[in-house]
């Protein structure tokens, strides 16, 4: 506490160009035994544990989950999705409507929000947000603007080749707190997308003061400038005091002058535990208060020891990728079908994925627009396998079956069991099963991907936003060396649905599709959607698990 | 780079290069000695399970059973039920018939990896001993420097320079790490015979230097390289077990070998315990095993025990 | 002396150029480059080979090696694809945590091993002695990871006598002075961060401890039985000398000189030993790092990791090779 107090003034001093007097005494009060302001503040220091260090805290330079949790308390976005659902409710916009042809989009911003440095949020500040990151220059930064290239498509300037014409046109504020958005073309993807993590707003002024901009190569990678490390300006419900890497902790304050409901503990704490069994002992001698992340092997023991097991809502999907390049039997579709029939899906979700989990009959979550009911099922049935199998002239087919090791996503808790019951249930139709296991990092991804090396291989997908593009989209909208095929018709399909602006023939569209995909293409087999888990201590209420991993800290109270 | 710090491994290797073959004293002395004992009988016991693991376990150790992915959840493991004396794994399999091939694989390792390193360990030491000048002067220098970094430390390494983890680059990761230690002692071993009376009796007689080497030489060498052969059997077992643990083991998951089921079985240690302890105690035993029979071979041979 | 240290550098010089050279051309053959790790879930191939252009990846190995020792010649290893810190600054915290933790784990291997094996010695052939070495034997049979599941199963969730992981408490706002915990409580006179820091100490040096603890055990026994059979003592016996003594100014002092250098020697193991405990223990040293940067194709880090460990290898080798010549005067450098 001493040397809190004594750094935290240190900071202050240094800071007294941009950040008020009274945002550092309100700070160094936190840090006192009393709780201050907040209607129903309880006070108290939440410890959540974390499974993977930040890479930095500009938003916009960001992409992973463990990045996004500190940084979805400190920012807000326009457009925000309410809490636990994919649904949009307003953030820092209060209204937001786009014109017919989906091209202008004009928000209206909330009134009195403040920037944790005090300045406020108006429709000038919006759109500095806007044109900076259209305006941003240097191949190193835009490359690692991975959501604004994924949804904005291209930059005023492209610095790389992989980057397409900008759909961002322009941004004006007409009135202080409006701010008006054009665009080249509508786009499926918003206006869910404008509640993207990576899209929170920034404080201009800090930005400013600690070039924000400054992204600079060092050596095979990428260093960020002091804002992004040191002095993140948001509007959120916690505000940024300081990361220690060397403890692998990330700590925050309450914003007591957040514009919605406000902080109920004083200090939030994130610390790195990278190791899963760690995690758990932590949890359990108690000097965490929860952890992001369970292992599904987990849950029965954690409810049994009183701790909360909050299971997120499905938002993603595992499939079995099927390359039909390299073995010519692969582009028979009753061989892909055999497969399909050959997995016992049922067995596998009930023996390998967590509670919440279900057999997935198309390639995106039941939960998003899109969804198609009736399309072709394939429950287990080796015996048609087999038969379909023969029909196709291949009885004796041997595929190579690439699956990843070192890694655990939501979509797959453990690749290699997976892997393992799946090819055992190959194996009893008559395939045989040619096993190669890649490290993720080191090569799958390449792999599979980039060279298509592959006959079947393991991957999946968790959504972004609630959005069928999203998912299909993403997955068959193109030409891929992942799944090796080419079917213009597909492709011109998905597109034609991604460029509909009415949401109820958007919806149909992607519904038509998705029974063609399942019934004429099946280019992959989908396998199942599982939910990941958020545990937290017994004494802990309000934390509203969501099927984004976006959770809010500030409505979390210590009993 | 010869420095103090790796002189003091070699002078332990070449203490034990110098000692001599087993003779019936040494046997005598080991059977006075419980630690031999106990670890010989541990041993024996592991490759009798070893050998005779495929008619002893009554299932496949990769196929999963209805029976027991019945109630398989992922918090749940199905324990002991007729026809499965230890339940399941966390696959389904038949845990029983697991832990007994495992011993198998296991055995297979830890060999393969020593066999490995002794094959390529011989190799330089003997062409290093019986050429000596410059050809010992190359290999040794190459031999030092590998044996001067922490062994663990070089199969991590090593392992994590494969493209891809499989149980062939376990192998060769833990076995690399013997390669100097049996280079050394057989370098050793041939240094001290190129004059002893029996080669030079061998050289008069006109004995071929290829001959003399594999047909004089080399048995000679055997006593100390049975024991650190010995050691480096549950050295191999447990460095491979480190190396699963941190990932950079065999990736087949239809393979029972006891470091990758422990390395495997750290999700479910809640859940079902038994599948990462049976393992693990297995693990502990044999490497005890080998380690005392090895560490008593050693004092049995070693002429400064002999006072 | 001088002259000696002076040609060993030199020597340090191309020993450090070839490893460089080849574990940099190693890595970048692997597959699965730093590209794809920075793109993370979203990359495409397209975008992996705009990236590989942006970061000179596409250029041919040798002009790659070229620059990369042209930045590292300034102390410029890049930056880290996990954490985005600059690996040399990740070293620099996570030494002393490692040191920190060796460091313990050797007092314990001292503190114990000593007399242990003192005791071994003197009770040669008897149950004390046989259940010594089994016993530290069995330490040494014992993976380190599950020994160290084990220890904090029992003594952190069970007993609550010690924290499960981590160097120290969140709560505790320790100042860092050298970035050893317990010597920075120490130092800035917080002594509950101090204690704090200890008591997160125990559990994993009791774990690293093992290896190196059945080591000494069996090192001082044997010097022990070497130096009771040795003349002199047997003359100090003989000549009648209290058996304290003989024991206290005989025995122990000349049989420590052999431990001694074995000491040294378990560097290397506490190290190698080290990765595997830091990983259980969530302790932030080296060794997490290394194993992270393993897992996670963190190139950068590794090649660092590699090339300062070597370094540092080296100087610690010439270091003890000094202080060896400083010792025993038997040592002569050439």
């Amino acid at each position: 506490m001493r040397s809190a107090a004594r750094r935290l003034s240190a900071v202050c001093a240094a800071g007294a160009l941009a950040v008020t007097l009274a945002a550092c005494a309100n700070s160094a009060r936190d840090d006192g035994t009393a709780a201050q302001g907040g209607a129903g503040a309880t006070g108290g220091t939440l410890v959540f544990g974390a499974a993977g260090a930040p890479k930095n805290f500009d938003p916009i330079f960001n992409d992973d989950g463990e990045s996004f949790r500190p940084i979805r308390q400190i920012y807000d976005t326009l457009i925000t999705y309410k809490a636990g659902t994919t649904e949009l409710a307003p953030g820092l916009a209060t209204k937001w409507e786009s014109t017919p042809d989906g091209k202008t989009w004009t928000f209206t911003l909330r009134d009195g929000v403040k920037f944790h440095d005090g300045t406020a949020v108006d429709g000038a500040a919006i759109c500095a947000n806007f044109d900076r990151w259209f305006n941003m220059s240097g191949a190193a930064a835009q490359s690692q603007m991975i959501y604004y290239g994924d949804i904005f498509e291209g930059f005023a300037k492209n610095e790389g080749d992989a980057t397409g014409s900008p759909l961002y046109t322009g941004c004006t504020a007409p009135a202080s707190n409006q701010a008006v958005v054009t665009l080249t073309k509508y786009k499926g993807a918003l206006p869910a997308a404008f509640g993207l993590t990576a899209f929170s707003i920034s404080s201009p002024t800090a930005m400013k003061q600690y070039n924000a901009n400054e992204v600079t190569q060092s050596g095979d990678s990428f260093s960020y400038s002091a804002y992004a490390t040191e002095h993140p300006t948001g509007t959120g419900a916690f505000k940024f005091q300081s990361y220690d890497r060397a403890n692998g902790t990330v700590t925050l304050v309450r914003n007591d002058d957040y514009w919605g409901e406000k902080a109920k503990v004083d200090k939030l704490i994130f610390r790195i535990i990278p190791d899963e069994n760690a995690r758990k002992q932590e949890l359990a001698a108690g000097t965490i208060d929860g952890y992001d992340l369970p292992s599904p092997a987990d849950y029965a023991s954690l409810k049994a020891a009183g701790q909360q097991v909050l299971v997120r809502d499905n938002f993603n999907i595992l499939y079995l990728g099927i390359n039909q390049k390299n073995n010519p039997a692969l582009k028979d579709l009753r061989v892909r079908q055999a497969i399909a029939y050959a997995i016992n899906r049922d067995a596998l979700v009930k023996n390998k994925l967590p509670e919440g989990g279900e057999v997935a009959t198309q390639f995106m979550p039941s939960t998003v627009a899109g969804y198609a009911q009736g399309v072709q099922q394939y429950p287990y049935d080796p015996e048609k396998a087999k038969s379909l199998l023969a029909e196709a002239g291949a009885s004796n087919l041997t595929l190579n079956f690439y699956y990843p090791t070192e890694v655990s996503r939501p979509y797959m808790p453990n690749p290699t069991e997976l892997f393992s019951v799946i090819s055992e249930d190959l194996k009893q139709v008559g395939i045989t099963i040619n096993p190669v296991a890649e490290p993720w990092n080191g090569g799958y991804k390449d792999s599979v991907q980039k060279a298509g090396k592959q006959d079947l291989h393991l991957l999946g997908w968790t959504g972004d936003y609630n959005d069928a593009g999203n998912f299909v989209g993403t997955f068959f909208g193109r030409e891929k060396a992942e799944f090796g095929f080419n079917d213009p018709a597909l492709f011109s399909a998905l597109a034609a649905a991604d460029a509909t602006p009415d949401p109820a023939a958007h919806a149909a569209a992607y519904a038509q599709a998705n029974q063609d995909i399942m019934a004429k293409y099946l280019p992959a087999v989908p396998l199942s959607s599982s939910p990941p888990a958020i545990v937290v201590r017994s004494n802990i209420s309000g934390l509203v698990p969501s099927p984004l991993t976006d959770e809010r800290f500030n409505t979390v109270s210590k009993g | 780079m010869t420095t103090t710090w790796a002189q003091r491994r070699k002078d332990r290797i070449d203490d034990l290069s110098s000692g001599r073959s087993l003779t019936g004293e040494a046997f005598q002395r080991l059977r006075r000695n419980p630690a031999a004992i106990i670890g010989a009988v541990l041993v024996g016991a592991f490759v009798l399970v070893a050998l005779l693991a495929p008619a002893l376990a009554p299932h496949d150790a990769a196929e999963s059973f209805p029976a027991l992915r019945e109630n398989l959840r992922p918090d749940t493991i199905p324990g002991a039920q007729p026809g499965f004396p230890l339940g399941s794994d966390q696959n389904g399999r038949d845990f029983f018939s697991r832990m007994l091939l495992a011993s198998q694989q296991t055995l297979f390792v830890g060999v393969f990896a020593t066999v490995i390193g002794l094959a390529v360990g011989m190799v330089i030491g003997t062409v290093a001993g019986a050429f000596g000048g410059w050809v010992d002067t190359l290999l040794m220098r190459f031999v030092d420097v590998l044996l001067s970094v922490p062994s663990l430390l070089l199969a991590i390494s090593i392992a994590a320079l494969a493209a891809r983890p499989s149980q062939t680059t376990v192998i060769i990761a833990v076995a690399i790490v013997s390669v100097p230690i049996f280079a050394r002692l057989l370098r050793g071993s041939m240094l001290a015979q190129r004059e002893s009376d029996h080669v030079l009796a061998a050289t008069a007689l006109g004995v071929k230097r290829n001959a003399l080497v594999l047909r004089h030489m080399l048995p000679n060498a055997i006593g100390p390289v049975i024991v650190q052969a010995t050691l480096t059997l549950a050295a191999s077992i447990l460095d491979a077990a480190a190396l699963s643990f941190l990932g950079l083991g065999d990736a087949d998951p239809g393979r029972a070998e006891w470091g990758l089921m422990l390395a495997q079985a750290q999700s479910y240690l809640d859940v079902r315990p038994a599948l990462a302890f049976y393992p693990a105690i297995a693990i502990i035993v044999v490497a005890l095993g080998f380690t005392l029979l090895g560490e008593s071979l050693r004092e049995a041979i070693d002429p400064k025990g002999r006072r | 002396m001088l002259r000696f240290v002076m040609r060993r550098l030199l020597q340090v010089v191309p020993t450090l150029l070839v490893l460089s050279a080849l574990v940099f051309a190693w890595l970048r053959l692997l597959p699965g480059g730093p590209a794809s790790a920075l793109l993370g879930d979203k990359a495409t191939p397209e975008k992996i080979a705009d990236l590989n252009k942006i970061l000179g990846l596409d250029q041919p190995i040798p002009v790659q090696y070229v620059r990369f020792l042209g930045r590292a010649l300034t102390g410029d290893f890049g930056s880290s694809l996990i954490s985005g810190d600059t690996v040399l600054a990740e070293i620099a915290r996570a030494l002393p945590a490692t040191i920190e933790l060796s460091v313990a784990a050797l007092v314990i291997a001292i503190g114990l091993g000593i007399p242990l094996g003192y005791l071994a010695a003197t009770h040669r052939g008897r149950p004390l002695d046989n259940g010594t070495i089994i016993g530290t034997l069995v330490g040494v049979a014992v993976p380190v990871f599950f020994l160290g599941y084990l220890l904090k199963a029992v003594f952190a969730v069970q007993l609550g006598w010690f924290p499960p992981s981590g160097r120290q408490a969140v709560d505790i706002d320790a100042t860092r002075v050298t970035g050893f915990a317990v010597l920075d409580g120490l130092l800035t006179r917080e002594f509950d961060a101090a204690a704090d820091a200890l008591q997160h100490l125990v559990l994993p040096a009791v774990a690293l401890a093992t290896i190196p603890l059945a080591v000494i055990v069996r090192i001082t026994r044997a010097s022990v039985l070497d130096v009771v059979n040795s003349d002199f003592v047997r003359t100090a016996n003989s000549k009648g000398l209290a058996p304290s003594t003989v024991r206290g100014r005989h025995v122990l002092r000349n049989a420590l000189l052999p431990v001694s250098t074995t000491i040294g020697l378990q560097v290397g193991l506490l190290l190698a030993g080290a990765v595997l405990t830091e990983k259980v223990f969530v302790w932030g040293g080296v060794g997490t790092l290394l194993a992270d940067g393993i897992t996670r194709r963190d190139y950068p880090r590794l090649q660092a990791l590699i090339l300062l460990g070597a370094l540092i290898y080296v100087l610690v080798n010439l270091l003890v090779d000094l202080s060896y010549a400083i010792i025993d005067p038997r040592v002569r450098l050439r």
